[in-house]
């Protein structure tokens, strides 16, 4: 059996791991350098980076990076790609990045059908800045934004953007959402993000997954607390899957 | 051979998702702090069998599950 | 070569081809659209890439994102689009991305008006995002002028490593002259920065980025040779000049009959056209005669914006006469108002301004 070791890519003395302690950004970054490495783009690749707790890549790329202003990620990966058609571009932003203030760029991305790969973290928060509420915090959840608890009456439902993008763009490669709350779901968000990377590569359109990580800093509770909240109260909200297969007539 | 985790003490955070994942119980914190000032985890060799979830699971590419390393074969 | 009639927004964009062009990224927004229109069939011809954005704030992160890998970009829009790009311009300067902008100028603020103005002067040319950056700005007097910067605007902002500004004007966009099209050319200076992909090249920012890091200390050197080598400007009648009239763009070309009309009425008058608006073409005052009477900034905009340099650089060139500001528009004045407003000065019923 293959031993289990993390990319060189992410070794490197000088790349620091800079998230909180039990994030779910890390599981991510290093399941996209895994897949880097085993779909051989190592030597071509670019993360487009969204501003919020995705500006730590800068510190954790494998090829290149970009920091594109909060909320543009999307744009720059779609000039990016363009210029460089080869490159394994993936756009990765946050919720509040990509949901919220960036929320037309990326779905514009996802309308022109762009040859890029949006990962879409999803912890519930725009977490960099302290917690505060995005489209995607639960109902009647506190945040730094909710004190008393979302009301989404007011401030809108939960957005749910890989099936929103499936329903509304049918022409797109792939969209699916997965989780990094136990090892099987880590190990099945793998397989989404591979299908997604696979699509761009062989120049199917544009792919998206977005993952459900959790945030024990601003969720103010334990990693392994914040790993249970995830499978207990959000995934009832964001059921996981693929909501458009790659080859899935238009 | 058996695989072995072992833990990168300056890279750990001490989060415990390895050990809420670990289904023989092999790895937990340990005493002592790193640079970070966080207790770092340790592997407890006789118990652990090397599957390798507890590289899946940490955020920090903190552990690695390789063959030799074992004191006891 | 053989002379076209061409109409500006489209003589634009057909330099901006010429000189190697490969991306452009827009918003359909009067009167600059027909650069986007344009481009929306040149470019693919070309076999490059034209993308008619959602907005102007995805389009000039597009612009950036080509930018960072190696494309030679453009972009274009009017005032209020150019507003929605401001933050893109800081971050592009962050980043020392080279990138060219035509902004065919609307008149006043908000919607504005359709009708000619040179209402974004303090915008572009004193910054134009937050954080202290500014871009090169030149500003067209004439189609050919607009066809000659944007031609050469691509190597100057590579050069440079910053975005340069087209100062155009909404007359000047729409109406056509004959114009000589410049030939086809590459870059010529290959970029020795970029993504590639590699992770071994990238930006090649120095000093790096770091949170508490001067990075303006990346960008000095560069602005230090745009001011002392990239002034531009033309002086008309200026040796014995008492009256000295500045002013650029569209008006200068009716100062410039204002100046023969009042010449040819015994008034010394003369004329500073700024064809570079950052560099501010201080260099220019320091060759006028000992003892000019009055300095007039006559501006398409409402409050008088550029009026503010031609004083720092009339004291600068240690000329400390009044100096005075004919702010018009929409549109263009006539010759007729200019030569008013300068015997008006003359005999002391309009105030100054500085």
């Amino acid at each position: 059996m293959a031993e289990y070791i993390a990319p060189k890519s992410l070794l490197d003395p000088s790349k620091k791991q800079t998230f909180c302690p039990g994030c779910g950004h890390g599981i991510v970054v290093r399941l996209l350098h895994e897949l880097i490495w085993e779909l051989g783009y190592e030597d071509n690749n670019c993360f487009i980076l969204g501003v919020g707790c995705s500006c730590h890549l800068c510190s954790m790329a494998c090829g290149d990076y970009y920091m594109a202003p909060h909320g543009r990620a999307s744009a720059a990966a779609t000039g990016a790609k363009r210029i460089r058609p080869d490159m394994l571009t993936i756009s990765y932003q946050g919720d509040g990045d990509a949901a919220v203030i960036g929320f037309s760029e990326t779905m514009n991305a996802a309308y022109r059908n762009e040859n890029i790969t949006l990962v879409m973290i999803n912890n519930t928060n725009f977490g960099m800045t302290g917690g505060q509420m995005s489209w995607t915090t639960m109902p009647g959840e506190v945040t730094a934004t909710s004190i008393n608890g979302r009301d989404c009456d007011k401030t809108g439902y939960p957005v749910h953007l890989p099936e929103m993008m499936a329903n509304s763009f049918s022409h797109i490669a792939y969209a699916a959402r997965g989780s990094v709350h136990d090892v099987k779901h880590i190990n099945e968000t793998k397989k989404y993000l591979k299908n997604a990377l696979e699509a761009q590569i062989h120049q199917e359109g544009y792919s998206m997954v977005e993952v459900l990580c959790q945030c024990p800093t601003n969720w103010h509770m334990s990693p392994v607390k914040a790993q249970e909240r995830i499978k207990n109260e959000l995934i009832p909200e964001y059921p996981l899957g693929e909501f458009k297969k790659r080859g899935e007539a238009k | 051979m058996l695989k072995l985790a072992k833990v990168d003490p300056v890279r750990c955070k001490g989060c415990g998702l390895c050990e809420a994942a670990c289904p023989k119980k092999a790895i937990h914190a340990g005493h002592e702090l790193n640079a970070a000032g966080y207790h770092y985890m340790v592997v407890k060799e006789e118990d652990c069998i090397g599957c390798g979830i507890c590289y899946i699971s940490c955020p920090d590419y903190a552990i690695s599950v390789t063959e030799g390393g074992r004191q006891n074969g | 070569m053989a002379k076209e009639l061409l109409k500006g927004n489209v003589a634009a964009a057909e330099a901006a081809c010429r000189a190697g062009m490969n991306f452009f990224a827009g918003y359909p927004i009067t009167p600059s659209t027909e650069i986007l229109e344009y481009l929306s069939h040149r470019l693919p011809e070309l076999g490059r890439t034209f993308i008619q954005g959602e907005n102007e704030i995805a389009t000039i992160n597009m612009v950036m994102g080509a930018a960072a890998c190696g494309g030679r970009c453009l972009t274009a829009s009017s005032g209020p689009g150019i507003s929605l790009k401001a933050s893109g311009y800081s971050y592009a300067a962050e980043n020392c991305l080279p990138f060219v902008v035509i902004n065919v100028q609307r008149w006043g603020c908000g919607l504005g008006s359709l009708l000619s103005g040179q209402s974004d002067y303090f915008r572009d040319v004193k910054g134009g995002g937050h954080g202290d950056f500014h871009h090169i700005v030149y500003a067209p007097t004439d189609i050919q002028e607009l066809v000659d910067m944007t031609y050469n605007a691509f190597d100057i902002a590579e050069k440079y490593r910053c975005g340069v500004t087209i100062l155009s004007e909404a007359l000047l966009g729409q109406m056509m002259e004959s114009v000589e099209l410049p030939p086809f050319k590459e870059r010529e200076v290959p970029l020795d920065w970029g993504i590639d992909g590699t992770g071994k090249v990238g930006l090649k920012l120095t000093p790096p980025p770091k949170r508490s890091g001067d990075y303006f200390a990346r960008r000095e050197p560069a602005y230090i040779e745009i001011e002392a080598t990239l002034q531009q400007w033309d002086a008309v009648e200026t040796a014995d000049a008492e009256h000295v009239i500045v002013a650029f763009g569209l008006p200068s070309r009716v100062c410039r009959d204002a100046v023969k009309t009042l010449r040819a009425e015994g008034i010394k008058a003369g004329l500073i056209v700024p064809k570079t608006l950052c560099p501010y073409p201080f260099d220019a005052f320091k060759a006028l005669p000992e003892g000019v009477k009055s300095f007039l900034s006559v501006e398409t905009n409402h409050i008088g914006m550029m009026v503010e340099d031609v004083a720092l650089a009339s004291r600068k060139a240690k000329q400390f006469a009044p100096v005075y500001c004919m702010n018009y528009g929409p549109g263009i004045p006539r010759t007729t108002e200019v030569c008013a407003y300068v015997k008006n000065i003359i005999a002391g019923t309009v105030k100054e301004r500085f």
